[in-house]
């Protein structure tokens, strides 16, 4: 059962990896399957901007150009941005923090499982009939007016994902909460797991509204009742204000991890301590408080009133002040520091002035009677994009190069990762730039064609270049991480060789037991206390003993597999003359709830990996 | 010297060439505003933006000394700073200042947009003062209805210049918004409630020959295929301009008799197959559920054929023979038979002579 046998054919590989409940390697499930939702988000993303690319233009209909709208910005942020964020925490917060796995190791696997069944139900609508067209929003009114199964893919894809991300964020918290090293108080975890904790407690009281809200559209959609159909008494606006108050979070949920890659990246390669560590953990939890207070300021235009609005204005216009406390933060974490030109510290460096873009637009849009202007146009979308692109994925770029060596082994290559952020930064700001003005100048947003003649054309030639640029970056990368791994030149504990927080302390990639002896934790930094003392690995903090690990199963696919099957039998059940629907529902919940029984009838203890075996294996794990 | 004026004469013309097109068309877009509402809410982008651009000034000068001075040079640990609790307190403290700056003009905009006060004062007809337009988004045409004069009319809003325009918006079907770029903010056309605003259009904005008293309107809202092709036109006229035109819609108090052959013929296959969602009388009677399609009682006026094609015959022509090539998605598409050429000339021609003031 164990991993420590190295050679093994493709399907033991298969099967380890179906099987796993290793944190480490649920990391590189998610990091592929997030991968592979990327890549097909940003295909979409190039066919919006070739279509786009001139006035009056036919490259796709205006009825696909919807779905690949709707698409682009559901997969981006549901089946990309986060999983892959979930991946890196998944890779690393356990390794930062000290322990030898997340608290569930069980439910971390089924996470993972059905937010890739959500993710794959959801993509199979393309060749079910069509995919969902009424945007990521999905607002009821025209989520409901959709024909065909494509909203009803969208319902049960992110139901089915959604689950998996909720037990996602309920493993870190417990994790952070109680499995934390001795002497790893929380003032002294690194920022990554910091903003892992504070967004998976978003992630906690986030994902239930939506939860609520895509089981009524479920409901409404495929089982008659009438929660927002106007026409019945419902309401569609109760729709938004569901969406927002999951939405607005989802988009800390996302920026915050992102924050925490670039403390730890700023730190590492100035060679400084982050300058203000503890009003930094204080501007993430206040930023995390605050998410939850401003949904409404995305229904600015949906006719609150003015008072919901002044008082959501303000509230939005608030949370620059913690925002603004980090960016400064980071400055001065810089200022004095030696810094070294890497590949994640580029993607740093770049990141600073493209997030402060994204900021200083986002309490322009704050600003409520100003918004009215750029509600629903181009501004918002350039504004977003700024945001979740210049924040978000440029964090995740950096952290693919600067973790690859700790969850491979191997490190990417420096000269091609130096390429990649030259044509992605230089296309996204080509791509986006323009699009505040193309906004103003009065273009709306989710339009598939417009007209010539109207101050348009230009602005969004510029646009498509930069999303070819953009591009060509994700296919150098892309290269990158072939060469690396057929090269597969090994690395040591601390790649870097500035590496701070205890994952460097560990060898790369770690054991399956990550520390031999859980490590004692003296500080913040802790393995760099270590390292200026002149010790070269951490004191350990318990005699060296028996390893308890828990097995691998294939439960968790399973229980994944029978909500997957289900999710069809309901779909097609509200078909006219549909007879088989009702049975496939019974069969795909009687898979689901039949292995969650047989995981709790039979007992399952786990193993010991005995000290003997520890010994033997002494060029790994903490060295005492 | 000489020579040097002159080529800063050509920077200083090219520089105001490229402001001036990096402002969009005076029609359409909210940097050249044309109206109270749309001037405030410019002033408050500038106002935000100059708050904004500070703060970038701000970070980029830190920025750019952090990257010239602190490369690394040798092997030497820096000194490990752990905070300084006067420069977090500044950095505190001056985003509060220049947030509260920004809130207090968003505050009194937010409200003084809100005020629709003037809507709910009768006067003794139980009509308002104020003009009203009651706007019906549909998938994907406009209908205003003028409650107070009790005409209607689609696609093209006609309203006067200089005072305010009071609005009712409402969606009859999905929701839409509401906008116009270069007068104002919009605001959404929910399906269950009514929204209320008003904009102001401004006059001199209006008569400039190059807006030549047509804004353009746009829906904000993804409300389905064409939602893309969901324009329409605002007509800003002055007071005088705009009373004539309402009481010559009002004098249409029955359909207009084609005058020639030709137009009566198309007037016939009018009223076998369009009338019964098309109408060509301006009155505000008929229940909203009956209005099914645009109100065409001056069609031959109307700035667009089904708010993006050219107003010419070939281009009504094509529009009647497949409107669902030119509005996927349209509600119109299939609703009628084959037109042969000959009843799309009649038509065409029945159609483009449907106008209220006889210009």
């Amino acid at each position: 059962m164990s991993t420590i046998a190295q050679k093994r054919g493709f399907g033991a590989v298969l099967w380890e990896y179906l099987t796993t409940v290793d944190h480490k390697k649920i990391a590189h499930l998610y990091l592929f399957a997030g991968g592979f939702f990327f890549i097909l988000g940003g295909i979409e993303a190039m066919i919006i901007r070739i279509q786009l690319i001139k006035p009056n233009n036919d490259f796709v209909s205006a009825g696909l150009f919807n779905e690949m709208l709707t698409m682009h910005g559901t997969t981006m942020i549901f089946l990309a941005a986060m999983p892959l964020l979930l991946g890196f925490m998944n890779a690393i917060m356990p390794l930062q923090i000290g322990a030898r796995d997340v608290a569930f190791p069980f439910l971390n696997s089924l996470g993972f499982w059905l937010f890739f069944f959500g993710g794959v139900f959801l993509n199979l609508s393309w060749f079910l009939g069509g995919a969902p067209d009424a945007g990521w929003t999905s607002y009821a009114s025209l989520s409901l007016a959709s024909e065909g199964h494509g909203i009803d893919f969208y319902v049960l894809g992110l139901q089915i994902s959604g689950f998996g991300t909720l037990m996602g964020g309920i493993n870190f918290l417990v994790t952070i909460i109680n499995m934390r090293a001795p002497g790893m108080t929380y003032m002294r975890m690194p920022l990554f797991t910091w903003t892992t904790f504070v967004a998976s407690s978003l992630i906690l009281f986030a994902f239930p509204p939506l939860t609520v809200s895509i089981f009524m559209m479920m409901f409404d959609r495929l089982f008659g009742s009438n929660f927002f159909d106007a026409s019945m008494g419902g309401n569609t606006i109760i729709w938004e204000h569901f969406f927002w108050i999951f939405g607005h979070p989802e988009v800390y949920i996302l920026i915050l991890p992102a924050f925490g890659i670039f403390s730890e990246i700023f730190a590492v390669f100035s060679r400084k301590r982050l300058f203000g560590y503890s009003s930094m953990v204080f501007a993430t939890v206040l930023i995390g408080f605050l998410g939850f207070m401003v949904w409404a300021h995305h229904m600015f235009t949906t006719g609150l009133g003015p008072i919901a609005n002044a008082i959501f204005a303000v509230a939005t216009m608030a949370i620059a002040v913690p925002t603004g406390i980090k960016i400064f933060n980071w400055l001065f974490t810089l200022w004095g520091g030696s810094i070294k030109f890497t590949t994640p510290m580029l993607w740093g460096i770049g990141f600073i002035p493209s997030f402060l873009m994204g900021g200083v637009t986002g309490v322009m849009l704050g600003a409520a009677a100003a918004d009215y202007q750029y509600h629903d146009t181009y501004f918002v979308v350039a504004h977003f994009h700024y945001v979740i692109v210049g924040g978000v994925v440029f964090s995740l770029f950096a952290a693919t190069h600067y973790y690859w060596p700790k969850m491979f082994g191997t490190m990417l290559n420096e000269f091609l990762g130096k390429i990649t952020f030259v044509l992605f930064f230089i296309g996204f700001h080509l791509t986006f730039f323009i699009q505040h003005f193309l906004g103003l100048w009065g273009m709306p947003r989710r339009i598939f064609t417009y007209l010539p003649g109207q101050g348009l054309d230009t602005g969004n030639f510029v646009s498509t270049i930069g999303a070819f640029l953009m591009a060509a970056g994700v296919i150098v990368i892309l290269i990158n991480i072939i060469m690396t791994s057929v090269k597969n030149e090994k690395v040591g504990n601390d790649p870097w060789g500035d590496g701070r927080t205890l994952e460097w302390a560990i060898s790369s990639p770690p054991p399956f037991y990550n520390f031999k002896q859980l490590p004692l934790v003296r500080g913040l930094d802790a393995y760099w206390i270590e390292k200026m003392e002149g010790k070269k690995g951490m004191i350990p903090a318990e005699p060296l003993g028996d390893v308890h690990m828990p097995n691998n199963s294939f439960v968790p696919f399973v229980i994944s597999l029978g909500l997957f099957i289900a999710a069809f039998g309901v779909m097609y059940q509200a078909d006219e003359g549909n007879t088989w629907g009702i049975p496939v529902i019974i069969l795909g919940l009687a898979i689901t709830f039949g292995s969650m029984l047989a995981r709790s009838l039979r007992d399952d203890h786990g193993y010991h990996i005995h000290k003997e075996d520890l010994m033997d294996d002494n060029d790994k794990g903490v060295k005492a | 010297m000489k020579r040097l004026a002159k080529w800063r004469h050509l920077l200083l013309f090219s520089l105001l060439t490229l402001i001036l097109s990096a402002c969009g068309k005076p029609y359409l877009s909210a940097l050249q505003p044309s109206g109270e509402v749309a001037q405030d809410q410019y002033d408050l982008m500038v106002l935000s933006t100059s708050i904004m651009v500070g703060v970038i000034a701000v970070v980029a000068v830190i920025f750019i000394i952090v990257l010239v001075r602190f490369r690394r040079k040798d092997e030497k640990i820096p000194k490990q700073v752990e905070g300084s609790h006067a420069l977090e307190i500044i950095w505190t403290v001056i985003p509060i200042l220049l947030v509260l700056v920004l809130a207090v003009p968003t505050v009194m905009a937010t409200f003084k947009f809100a005020d629709v006060s003037a809507m709910d004062k009768k006067n003794a007809d139980g009509k308002t003062d104020a003009l009203v337009v009651n706007v019906r988004a549909n998938l994907y045409w406009w209908e205003f209805e003028y409650p107070n004069e009790e005409i209607i009319t689609s696609q093209d809003l006609v309203v006067p210049t200089g005072e305010k325009v009071y609005f009712n918006l409402i969606a009859s079907d999905v929701k839409h918004s509401f906008w116009i770029p270069a007068v104002g903010g919009k605001m959404d056309t929910n399906t269950e409630n009514v929204n209320k605003f008003w904009l102001e259009f401004d006059e001199e904005k209006s008569d400039s020959d190059e807006v030549n008293n047509v804004f353009y309107g746009k829906c904000a809202e993804l409300c389905g295929p064409s939602h893309a092709l969901m324009d329409f036109k605002v007509k800003a006229i002055s007071r005088a301009d705009f009373d004539q035109w309402v009481s010559d819609m009002q004098s249409v108090k029955e359909p207009k008799k084609a005058t020639s052959d030709l137009a009566s013929q198309g007037q016939e296959i009018f009223n076998q197959s369009c009338i019964g969602c098309h109408a060509v009388t301006p009155d505000n009677t008929t229940p909203e559920a009956a209005r099914q399609a645009p109100n065409l009682t001056n069609f031959g006026e109307r700035e667009k054929i089904a708010g993006v094609l050219d107003h010419t015959e070939q281009d009504l022509k094509n529009w009647l023979s497949d409107p669902e090539k030119y509005k996927p998605g349209n509600k119109m598409s299939g609703t009628y038979g084959e037109l042969t050429p000959d009843q799309l000339d009649a038509l065409t021609e029945y159609l483009m002579g449907l106008k209220v003031q006889g210009k």
